[in-house]
């Protein structure tokens, strides 16, 4: 029992960062827009169908594919926006959103599904067949490694928020869009550059989850469930907050799963939220007045 | 076939005797007077298309839009007139199915016309459903409301799958199987069908002309305000909020016994709780005939394009895009386009009169 609860414990954190970085474009995404992206789940998959690709067809290795499939990504993200997300009218943005971004991720799983059926596929790698003996169980390298990358990239992230000005117009579009307007911030660039970020993380995140698990084009669905809820049980906008909420939310569900049952785990990561919200509305770190309208 | 034609011919008489107030032209309503003509058409031919379409596939694209038509307006009544962005209705569409589905196992009911006496009973069950599920998610707004009703959404599909001694699990329910026959069958369940949508389309429609209507709509429109204006907006938002759960709920139940066995998968769909949500929009978010025209537009076109394509990845193409340019060319859905063109027309041909 002991072992199984450490293993829960560590595994829950490390998976935890990677959630953790395919949540944090999801939630710079709503700080500055102020919207929904349903498609980030969607988008995670196509990463790993990206890896996947570059892998198994031109036989590149997964993490070194990155610095082709994050460049990718970001572009994809930067045409969404000014695609579709710009041209909502402000009034309903946030309704509107949802629906927008929904439509993009069934067009993106109907491309993937017409490429690669709905077969379960997954990233492979020695790093995924051997296994490393800590705390008295084994653990697959690919958790460390992915609990790496995604310590790197959000670091690389909070440097670019907090050192570059770049970063800086888009805290401040977060802090107050037309105050940002107003004092010269183009905010559709910055929207559109969040929009690229948030989409290159989930290239990042995406490689990542398709090591751990397997995918195919649906599993998107099940995805932004449960980034939605770690934003929200982070606070909307909060990039510390969504690792934070991540950690937390995987280690109960591991942990439930090894303390309870298998079954209740997933029922747990979610009633977490619930839980939170009745005594935090706001999430755990929001700043945000998302309840006051 | 009278109950709804009576309900409905109410609906008719007092529609012209409403007060027209004519202070905003653009503001005024424009189909009001043809608007008892569009409604008795409609039903009529709700009515009649069976006798003219009796292929069972046609028939049964019918009935499963017509159960659409009930979703989307009760969907409509809450987060169209109230502005909160429930993703989470299909809690209320399962709870309806399953709930019928436990009936007629324990009672052991047999099939036939029977056990549609049990729909508006699943209707209240899943109505008690909401309310402990609005009392939780209405404390918060806007995103976090949104997010909050898919968690619950979650939770709902996780217990269909855990609690085995209510649901069965993944192993499914069966429903007892009707002993009509094949010509009829689909025809007492688009009757069935066509009752629940008529009554979730006349709730949606007294409670847009009710005096609780118009606080549904000022707190879409201010929350805050409303509440300082005496409006008791956590009781309205609770009320409709089951109102919607029960409309909800008894399209489930129909649904349940129409397919004849409840899976959790099937009853708690996330992609439920997004179409509905779609068919509003598309139709025209926060008006009565908007989520109907909505519904009636889009699941058919679903229903063709899955089988008109055998390429599931073509069929997901085309559907997203085509879903994309209405939003992109109708933001605010069809209903509200057409009517805003109507008064514009209305209104130059008003102004050349006076000048003549």
């Amino acid at each position: 029992m002991g072992t199984e609860l450490a293993k829960a414990v560590v595994d829950g954190v490390l998976t935890g960062g990677v959630y953790a970085l395919m949540a944090a474009g999801l939630t710079l995404i709503f700080g500055v827009m102020d919207i929904i992206n349903i498609a980030q789940g969607v988008m995670v998959v196509l990463g790993a169908y990206l890896s996947y690709t570059l892998q198994v067809h031109f036989g590149i290795e997964p993490f070194v594919g990155l610095l082709i499939t994050i460049p990718v990504m970001f572009l994809l993200g930067v045409g969404i926006e000014w695609g579709f997300i710009r041209r909502l009218e402000p009034r309903d943005r946030t309704a509107l959103s949802i629906l927008v971004t929904f439509a993009v991720a069934i067009v993106i799983e109907g491309v993937l599904t017409q490429f690669y059926n709905a077969d379960l596929r997954s990233v492979d790698g020695w790093y995924v067949q051997k296994s490393v003996h800590v705390f008295g169980f084994y653990l697959p390298y690919i958790y460390l490694f992915g609990f790496a990358l995604a310590v790197v990239a959000l670091s690389a992230l909070y440097l670019f928020l907090y050192r570059t000005r770049t970063g800086h117009s888009i805290r401040a579009s977060m802090q107050n869009r037309d105050g940002a307007q107003l004092v010269g911030i183009d905010i559709d660039r910055v929207s559109a550059i969040t929009f690229g970020i948030g989409a290159a993380a989930t290239a990042a995140g995406g490689m990542v989850y398709g090591a751990t698990n397997t995918f195919n084009p649906d599993s998107g669905y099940d995805l932004i469930s449960r980034l939605l809820v770690i934003v929200v049980l982070g606070g909307l906008g909060s990039v510390g907050g969504a690792l934070v909420a991540a950690i937390i939310a995987l280690v109960i569900e591991d942990v439930t799963a090894v303390l309870w049952s298998p079954v209740w785990a997933s029922t747990m990561f979610f009633a977490v939220l619930v839980l939170v919200l009745l005594v935090r509305p706001n999430g755990l770190f929001g700043q945000k007045a998302v309840r006051a309208q | 076939m009278t109950a709804e034609s009576v309900e409905t011919g109410e609906a008719v008489d007092s529609a012209p005797a409403a007060p027209v107030a004519a202070v905003d032209p653009l503001a005024a309503p424009v189909f009001r007077r043809s608007g008892a003509a569009v409604v008795v058409a409609a039903l009529v031919a709700a009515i009649g298309f069976p006798f003219v379409f009796n292929n069972p596939a046609t028939t049964s694209i019918a009935i499963f839009t017509l159960l659409y038509v009930g979703a989307a307006s009760a969907w409509n009544m809450f987060s169209g007139y109230t502005g909160y962005m429930a993703l989470g209705n299909a809690v209320f569409y399962g709870s309806g199915a399953y709930f019928i589905a436990n009936i007629t196992t324990h009672l052991n009911l047999r099939g036939g016309v029977g056990i549609f006496a049990w729909v508006p009973v699943a209707g209240l069950f899943a109505g008690l459903v909401a309310i402990p599920v609005g009392w939780l998610s209405l404390r918060t707004r806007k995103h976090t409301f949104v997010v909050i009703t898919i968690a619950i959404f979650f939770i709902f599909q996780l217990l269909a799958y855990n609690l085995q001694s209510v649901t069965d699990g993944s192993a499914g329910m069966q429903l007892p199987l009707p002993p009509w026959t094949a010509a009829a069958y689909n025809d007492y369940f688009y009757a069935a069908a066509l009752v629940v949508a008529v009554f979730a389309i006349v709730l949606s429609w007294a409670v847009r002309r009710s005096h609780f209507g118009l606080q549904l709509l000022a707190i879409r429109d201010d929350e805050d305000r409303a509440r300082g204006l005496g409006v008791r907006t956590s009781r309205a938002k609770l009320l409709v909020f089951a109102m919607t759960g029960a409309v909800t709920g008894m399209c489930g139940a129909v649904y349940a016994y129409y397919l004849g066995s409840v899976y959790p998968p099937f009853a708690f769909e996330a992609i439920f709780d997004l179409t509905i949500a779609l068919m509003a929009f598309i139709g025209g978010l926060g008006t009565v005939s908007g989520p109907v025209i909505g519904a009636l537009l889009l699941e058919p076109l679903q229903q063709y394009l899955t089988v008109q394509l055998t390429d599931a990845g073509l069929s997901l193409i085309l559907f997203g895009a085509l879903f994309l340019i209405v939003i992109g060319f109708l933001p605010q859905g069809i209903v509200p386009s057409l009517a805003r063109l109507a008064r514009r027309l209305l209104l130059r041909r008003a102004e050349r009169g006076a000048k003549r």
